[in-house]
């Protein structure tokens, strides 16, 4: 629990992170740092978007695999880290 | 008949007559008509040849003589020339065998048997035909039917009458004599054909079934979560941590790529607008068009300019009369008729169209919901109406016919001529003389179409959206508000008052649109608003003002609904609606600014207040400044920032934020050049133009600097600049209308770089204004500090030398006394009194 704690503390302490949100297999966050509706929203449509790309990717050459999704926003970049059926979402503030 | 070419088995050929004596063939004496041919041996010819070489006449035809296979060539004397020459030469031997012994004709033997003989009958063979000719041939088919007519008896010996009857006469041209069924006998039909045929019967019917499909009318979902023990199970999990080992990594590697650099940046876009181009792209204005008109412009000036809001294109101009000239004739009062008018950019040389107006005009508007509809203000403080609508497609046609060529020349020449002289439009309606102004009216504006204002001066909502009240000031201290539409108390006396006036004199001249018939002359203001001085007695003169221009957004909302089908409303059956059934609009800010003829910017509101005696009067004024030494000639609000306002006085300019209420966010420093008109720029917030007295107009940047001028141009006229006024015609082309002393409209063209906002343009005045507000408001408080401080100090001063000055005194005194003491010791010792010398 620690460790878990840790890892995601150096993530959140990155510079320019908004928040960060830890989605399982289901679509159920998990841990957020941001307020529930927002990662409700979060969770559940790049949940979608990311079963979505992974499929694209694999449909194309079924020995590959997604690793990593990164959408890029006037606003913000939101990353998503998909991997053994969890979600790691972040989301940071442009440099600019 | 001569025959062009020859055929080819035929050589024409000349013969001398040497030549024809040699060969015994002589035209018309061996050879003749009737006997044409002679055969000539080819060795002749070649000996002939031989001996007279070119001089022979046969040299021309040696090759083919040579050619020739048999002993003798046939030579035909040609006499008609058929061929072109008088003989030839026949080439082949068939020809020559025909010519010499033509095929014996046959035919015109038989012809001669036949002439003479008759013919005699032979036997007819039958071909067939006898079958045509029973046919045709008419034969009884039956017995010939025989009738027998007899009479009664009793009329036997009388005169028969016998008549023709025509069957064209009868109907249809048709007689008959039907048959009819005789009782004596009757024939029984034994046999009739019959036929049966059977039919499906069909039968067609319908039914609906009624397919009730699910579906959803709405949703409503709750997201899933995890219970607390949930969660802490997954947290603790292995799988979760393995998650987080792998994709950390990616995360914080993403991360710091994107803190590191922006990798979208478009490098060229952003060049584009980050800074200003040199060189290339002209940053002075460049001159559009110049308008100037030597019959109607001469000797007068511009006092005032207004683009047409929706005609591209057109900008109107009021001209005044210089006053200098007036001292010189003092006795010979000639006035010309004063007229505003309009030019369109396709001829800058004829105005297209004249608005008379009966005096002098300081100042006019179009109206916003009716670009039809134009108000002045005159010199005498009246003012007028003008209503262009007949004239509007004129208008509108000759700014489009520039872009099409000649085509229409028929139409249009026509016009020309007719039409040499510009239309001119008189006046529809002035007010009521002695209840305009008493001074000429220097501002004037129309009150947006979202509100109206009752005879109070509440703000209330305004129900066509259209807009129908004036507000009008002048240095006769007053402000007036007043209506277009007919006060509903007003309108039985009024009527009345119409009719005696139409009695007395025929108002309508030809070519008056009626629109405001029945405002004319009889005009007054619905209420006026006065300006009281704040600390002392009198008034406050004002000469320009600025509203703010509310836009609610109801009414915005209705306006688009009913936006396509603008009717613009017959004014002369609108009447003023009473206050009690209007809606109060509370947002409305109804307190304006009012720049003064003493350089004094003063805030205040229109809404009437009742004074202890009941009346309505004006309130005081909430704030005035003291910000220009003389006459505040602008006064205009950012199209950017509702509540900021430039002010432009002789010598400076100023700044100032609605609400802030201790003074200017920026005050310039004062000129050299005296500043006579300015304008915010349409389509940068930071940017906005003066223009000067020596006709040089200076473009200001906030953003660059707040001292000095952006840009200026020189010398774009030789006299004084009198109005400068914006306009967007496209996004590509921006256009500043500058008008001076001498009646000259000259039309520039913003640069790009004068009208293209930089980034974030909008967000660093706001921001600016801010950091001004702050800064005036720790300016002011500094500036009290001060004045305590200095007051303390003063005080402190003050005391402290009093102090000092008391010491100083004691101690001069005790100095005094000792030396006193010192002197009388002296003295008494020289003179041996000292008591000193007595104890001793």
């Amino acid at each position: 629990m620690a460790e878990v704690e840790d890892t995601l503390k150096r993530i959140e302490s990155h510079k320019g992170v908004i928040g960060t949100i830890v989605v399982n297999a289901e679509g159920i966050p998990i841990r957020t740092t941001l307020d529930n509706s927002t990662t409700v929203q979060y969770a559940g449509l790049l949940r979608h978007l990311t079963m979505m790309a992974r499929s694209t990717v694999r449909d194309i050459d079924p020995q590959n695999d997604l690793t990593f999704v990164r959408i890029r926003s006037k606003k913000h970049e939101i990353m998503v880290a998909p991997e053994n059926n969890f979600l790691l979402i972040v989301i940071q503030n442009p440099c600019e | 008949m001569d025959i062009a070419g020859h055929p080819d088995d035929i050589s024409p050929l000349v013969l001398t007559s040497a030549t024809q004596e040699l060969f015994g063939c002589l035209a018309d004496v061996d050879l003749t008509k009737e006997n044409p041919y002679k055969l000539l041996k080819k060795d002749d010819i070649m000996k002939d040849i031989k001996t007279r070489a070119l001089m022979s006449d046969f040299s021309p035809v040696k090759q083919i003589v040579l050619d020739y296979p048999e002993e003798e060539i046939l030579l035909v004397f040609d006499r008609d020339f058929t061929y072109g020459q008088s003989f030839y030469f026949v080439l082949t031997p068939e020809l020559k065998s025909k010519i010499l012994e033509p095929p014996k004709p046959e035919t015109p033997e038989v012809f001669e048997n036949e002439v003479d003989k008759t013919p005699e009958p032979k036997e007819w063979i039958c071909l067939g035909s006898e079958l045509e000719i029973d046919e045709e041939s008419v034969k009884e088919t039956r017995e010939k039917l025989r009738y027998k007519f007899s009479r009664v008896r009793g009329k036997f010996g009388m005169p028969v009458c016998f008549s023709d009857n025509n069957t064209a006469d009868s109907k249809d041209s048709y007689l008959e004599c039907p048959s009819y069924q005789d009782s004596r006998f009757s024939i029984k039909q034994m046999q009739r054909d019959c036929m049966v045929q059977a039919v499906p019967r069909l039968q067609s019917s319908s039914t609906q079934t009624k397919w009730k499909t699910q579906r959803n009318i709405f949703t409503q979902y709750h997201p899933r979560e995890l219970s607390t023990d949930e969660i802490e199970n997954i947290l603790n999990s292995e799988s979760l941590k393995n998650f987080l080992i792998t994709a950390t990594p990616r995360i914080l590697h993403a991360l710091q790529q994107e803190e590191i650099i922006n990798v979208f940046i478009d490098d060229w876009k952003a060049l584009g607008t980050a800074g200003d181009w040199s060189g290339q792209v002209s940053e002075g204005l460049a001159l559009h068009r110049a308008f100037t008109d030597q019959k109607y412009t001469k000797d007068k000036k511009i006092s005032s300019i207004n683009w047409h809001p929706t005609i591209h294109g057109v900008i109107a101009v009021a001209l005044i009369e210089k006053k200098e000239e007036q001292s010189n004739e003092s006795t010979v009062f000639i006035s010309s008729p004063a007229f505003i008018v309009f030019y369109c950019f396709t001829d800058p040389n004829n105005p297209k169209l004249l608005l008379e107006c009966p005096d002098d005009i300081f100042a006019f508007e179009f109206c916003p919901s009716n670009p039809e509809i134009i108000v002045g203000g005159c010199i005498n403080g009246q003012v007028v109406l003008w209503d262009i609508s007949a004239h509007i497609t004129y208008l509108q046609r000759t700014e489009s016919s520039h872009n099409k060529t000649s085509v229409k020349t028929n139409t249009f020449d026509l016009d020309d001529n007719k039409e040499n002289k510009t239309p001119v439009v008189r006046f529809c309606a002035v007010s009521a003389l002695e209840s305009s102004h008493k001074a000429p009216i220097t501002d004037l504006q129309w009150l947006p179409p979202t509100f109206e204002v009752t005879r109070a001066g509440l703000p209330v909502e305004n129900e066509f959206n259209i807009s129908v009240q004036i507000v009008t000031c002048s240095p006769d201290c007053s402000i007036l508000f007043w209506d277009v539409r007919l006060p509903k108390v007003l309108s039985h006396s009024l009527s009345g008052k119409k009719q005696n006036v139409d009695q007395k004199t025929p108002m309508t001249t030809c070519g008056v649109p009626e629109t405001f018939k029945h405002l004319d002359r009889a005009w007054k203001p619905l209420f006026g608003v006065s300006l009281p001085k704040i600390n002392t007695s009198g008034e406050y003169v004002p000469l320009k003002f600025s509203l703010e221009h509310y836009t609610c957004n109801d009414n915005a909302e209705k306006a688009s609904e009913n936006g396509h089908t603008k009717i613009i409303p017959d004014y002369s059956q609108l009447r003023v609606t009473s206050a009690k059934t209007l809606k109060t609009l509370e947002d409305v800010n109804s307190k304006f600014y009012v720049g003064t003829e003493e350089g004094e910017v003063v805030y205040t509101d229109w809404k009437l207040e009742k004074d202890e005696s009941g009346r309505l009067h004006s309130a005081k004024p909430l704030f005035c400044f003291n910000a220009h030494q003389w006459l505040v000639n602008t006064i205009q609000r950012s199209p950017f920032f509702k509540d900021i306002i430039l002010t432009i006085g002789s010598w400076n300019f100023a700044i100032w934020k609605e609400g802030v209420t201790d003074g200017p966010l920026v005050l310039s420093r004062y000129f050299e050049q005296e500043c006579t008109a300015g304008c915010w720029s349409l389509s940068r917030p930071a940017v906005f133009f003066i223009g000067k007295e020596d006709g040089s107009i200076e473009v200001w940047n906030l953003l660059e600097n707040t001292s000095e001028p952006a840009h200026v141009h020189e010398y774009i006229t030789n006299t004084k600049i009198t109005c400068i006024k914006p306009w967007t015609a496209s996004p590509k082309q921006h256009f500043l209308a500058v008008t001076d002393d001498l009646g000259v409209l000259r039309v520039f063209e913003i640069p790009k770089t004068l009208y293209i906002p930089s980034r974030h343009e909008s967000l660093s005045m706001k921001k600016y204004f801010e950091l001004e507000k702050d800064s005036l408001k720790d300016y002011l408080k500094r500036e009290e500090l001060w004045k305590k401080e200095a007051e303390e100090h003063k005080k402190k001063m003050e005391t402290d030398i009093q102090i000092k000055s008391l010491q100083d005194n004691e101690e001069m005194d005790i100095k005094e006394y000792n030396d006193d003491l010192m002197q009388e010791e002296s003295i008494l010792k020289d003179m041996g009194l000292w008591p000193e010398a007595q104890d001793t």
